[in-house]
């Protein structure tokens, strides 16, 4: 790429042709006050003036965000024309923002409280009419609060981009402009799928989980035998909340840290992952066998649940029929593990901590209550247990390590773990048809085919004879490629694995946020790089376990023998089976 | 969808592929159903949705931003008070007002017999004859406050006789 000569405030740099003022300054190690600074033209570009500046051969002040440098510009951050014009800028964002500020979970990383700090924009200085506003509370998953909204339009495009046929969208005109679903109508009567990216997008609260925080308090309260299972995802990534790397894998601080919240027993959803695979690798086995609907879709993931729901009713019948991982433990907890050490499954309170707001909708399902208990009580995102650490004054940084309770229940193999991102489930039921098919373990244990970023990943594996063709798709952009060759009957696989999220559960709408205006020791590809990272965590936690194959988890075989049977009995369609139903995209408000 | 009777998805239908070879489709497609049925409700967008690709979020959007379209169908009468700048300075704003109070709607709502709406309109480009208003597409040049009853019986008259 050609260099270009600039000057910023007046010393001479070398950049890129190309880039855009902002994206130039940066790489010179300047960060101008911004509302976006890198999210790909991930909103409504140009439209928010908070990274006005001065530049040579432009008229007025100029959006650095997307105007481009060109040689021998030279640009003015710190004049007093500029300086005033940024605080200016927040300032009318201000004046038609909710001021709550201090009861606001996202205050510590607002992104508009960020640049109203830099720029030192007095929120009282335009006062006067505000838009109407909205506020839905009416899921489990997902709070709107358009009082918060800055209309940049992220969750619009990332809506969009993950999916395909975004649910958002600017409505209205002018002043009443706001962003929501058609019609300005609640999640739940819209074809949103509850995955939460909005959420992970959002520079305000205005896109935010439901706070489950005080369901769990209460149970404390009534004196409930509460127990915590975490996903495999969240240890990826908790540590971000307290500052740490991202890539840091927590899993012995997390466990401290939910002993000392009172948890009774510390459980890994990791486990029940390893259970999942024997009920679905059976299940698979099954439809091969017997000419049962093909191809077979993984049903862990409860925003692609949503998603098949609402668009592809007609394919219900090619979803595995297991329930997801973490309600396949609640089950098991309420209706084997609590007999055997004497607690009324009435009085066990099972909270799951989840990488996912989706996850919150899925536990209110009235398919998943099991003899008249709901599996899963409570769910908790990363980021709210991350609050809740904070709140009960617990310095997770300088906890100690120490072990998941591994009681009956909970222990795990590497093949648990990398449920947590794309092509994880789909690597570990490979591992386990394999052994199943040719009666060895897999050579090299790993099945790096399915792994990585690409939408939609494919692979056909020759296993004792039969070949066996899979795809992995994340996004329901890219699932939707799929689904459609299904639906044309043109699919050519038996099995394919479907995540809500791009890259998977890693990058849920339940993760902490990655702001790279809060995470001054990353590097400045952060947000093309925070995926990858949170994988190798997973993926470097695989390879330490000893066991690595599902079916050689002793206690899943010890669960089968003593309980369960084998896989698909009676007893395991019973607590770990699920169905589902078609639904509309606009019901009747 | 339940709701759209057979010919009109027919119609609808054939409205989306008439743009089909366009790059941007989408407002074409819009303005031909609103003048064809006067409105454009959830159930057509969600038909349009499904025709063209575009989300309906986004398609609401569309349909909420211009004035042009309408979610509600309109009455049959649309008596449009033009508030440009030369017709308010000679007293439109008091003529809406009017139409208003004889109606007892909103400017942008319709009568429950369906009968008028009332669109508050931005210059039309008759300033000579302010202030101005058009009903139906005829126009009634210097409109008086005075004057409003009478038309609004005169369109009464009108529209019962052959409703």
């Amino acid at each position: 790429m050609a260099k270009i000569n600039i000057k910023i405030e007046g010393y001479p740099y070398q950049v890129e042709a190309g880039l855009t003022i902002l994206e130039a300054a940066r790489a010179c190690g300047y960060e101008i006050p911004s509302l976006c600074a890198y999210n790909h033209g991930e909103c409504n570009r140009g439209s928010c003036r908070v990274c006005l500046v001065e530049a040579t051969g432009a008229r007025g002040l100029v959006a650095s965000c997307v105007y481009p440098v060109s040689e021998g510009m030279e640009i003015t951050i710190s004049s007093p024309k500029a300086t005033a014009a940024r605080r200016a800028s927040v300032e009318l964002l201000l004046s038609n923002h909710s001021m709550k500020c201090q009861q606001c979970d996202k205050n510590e990383k607002c992104e508009l409280l960020h640049v109203a700090k830099l720029t030192g924009a007095r929120e009282d200085m335009f006062l006067g009419s505000q838009t109407e506003t909205t506020l839905d509370e009416v899921t489990p998953a997902i709070v709107r609060d358009t009082s918060k909204c800055v209309l940049c339009g992220r969750c619009v495009a990332r809506c969009a981009n993950a999916h395909g046929e975004g649910v958002l969208a600017f409505q209205n005109r002018g002043f009443k402009t706001i962003i929501g679903p058609a019609e300005n109508r609640t999640f739940d009567k819209s074809p949103c799928i509850m995955c939460g990216q909005c959420i992970t997008v959002c520079p305000t609260g205005a896109l935010m989980e439901k706070n489950d925080i005080a369901k769990v308090d209460a149970a404390f309260a009534a004196g409930k035998y509460v127990v915590v299972q975490t996903a495999p995802a969240v240890r990826a990534a908790l540590g971000e909340e307290f500052g740490m790397k991202i890539g840091t894998a927590v899993t012995g601080k997390m466990v401290a840290a939910l002993r000392r919240l009172g948890f009774k027993k510390v459980f890994d959803t990791n486990y029940a992952a390893d259970l999942t695979i024997m009920e679905e690798a059976t299940e698979l086995l099954g439809r091969i066998k017997n000419g049962g609907k093909l191809p077979m879709i993984t049903s862990c993931s409860p925003g692609w649940v949503n998603y098949a729901e609402l668009r592809y009713g007609d394919l219900l019948g090619h979803l595995s029929s297991c329930k997801s991982p973490h309600e396949m433990m609640g089950a098991i907890l309420k209706h084997y593990w609590a007999e055997k050490q004497g607690i009324d499954p009435k009085d066990l309170f099972v909270v799951s901590v989840m990488p996912c707001s989706s996850k919150k909708n899925e536990a209110e399902r009235d398919q998943l209550v099991t003899r008249g208990l709901k599996d899963v009580d409570a769910v908790l995102t990363t980021r709210e247990l991350g609050r809740l650490i904070k709140r009960s004054g617990i310095n997770f940084v300088k906890l100690p390590d120490e072990e998941f309770d591994y009681d009956l229940v909970g222990e795990y193999t590497g093949a648990g773990v990398i449920f947590g991102v794309t092509g994880g489930v789909m690597e570990a039921a490979l591992r386990t048809a394999a052994y199943v098919l040719t009666g060895k373990e897999h050579e090299g244990v790993k099945f790096e085919e399915v792994r990585g970023f690409d939408g939609i990943k494919e692979a056909s594996f020759d296993l004792a004879g039969m070949t066996v063709n899979v795809a992995v798709a994340h996004g329901m952009k890219n699932a939707k490629v799929l689904l459609d060759d299904i639906r044309a009957g043109k699919s050519k696989y038996h099995f394919i694995e479907i995540m809500g999220c791009p890259g998977g559960c890693i990058n849920g709408g339940g993760q902490p946020y990655v702001r790279e205006c809060f995470l001054p020791n990353e590097d400045l590809d952060i947000v093309d790089t925070y995926k990858a990272k949170r994988a190798a965590a997973l993926y470097s936690e695989d390879e330490r376990q000893t066991v690595r194959q599902s079916h050689n988890n002793p206690q899943i075989k010890a669960l089968y023998d003593e309980f369960l049977g084998e896989p698909n009995s009676h007893l395991a369609h019973e607590l770990l089976h699920t169905g589902y139903a078609a639904r509309e995209c606009f019901p009747e408000k | 969808m339940a709701h759209l009777s057979e010919a009109a998805v027919a119609q609808i239908t054939e409205i989306c592929e008439r743009y089909a070879g366009e790059r941007t489709p989408l407002m074409m497609i819009l303005s031909d159903i609103q003048k064809e049925y006067g409105y454009i409700p959830l159930d057509v967008q969600e038909l349009v949705s499904e025709k063209t690709g575009v989300s309906v979020a986004d398609i609401y959007g569309v349909v909420t931003f211009y004035s042009f379209f309408s979610l509600k169908p309109k009455g049959k009468y649309v008596i449009g008070v033009c508030l440009g700048t030369a017709c308010y300075v000679k007293g439109a704003q008091q003529v809406i007002d009017k139409f208003s109070e004889i109606l007892g709607i909103a400017p942008g709502e319709t009568t429950e017999d369906g009968m008028f709406t009332i669109d508050a309109l931005r210059c039309i480009g008759a300033c000579g004859i302010a202030p101005a208003v058009s009903i139906n597409g005829k126009v009634y040049p210097k409109v008086e406050v005075k004057a409003i009853p009478g038309i609004v019986e005169e369109l009464r008259a009108q529209g019962g006789a052959n409703a």
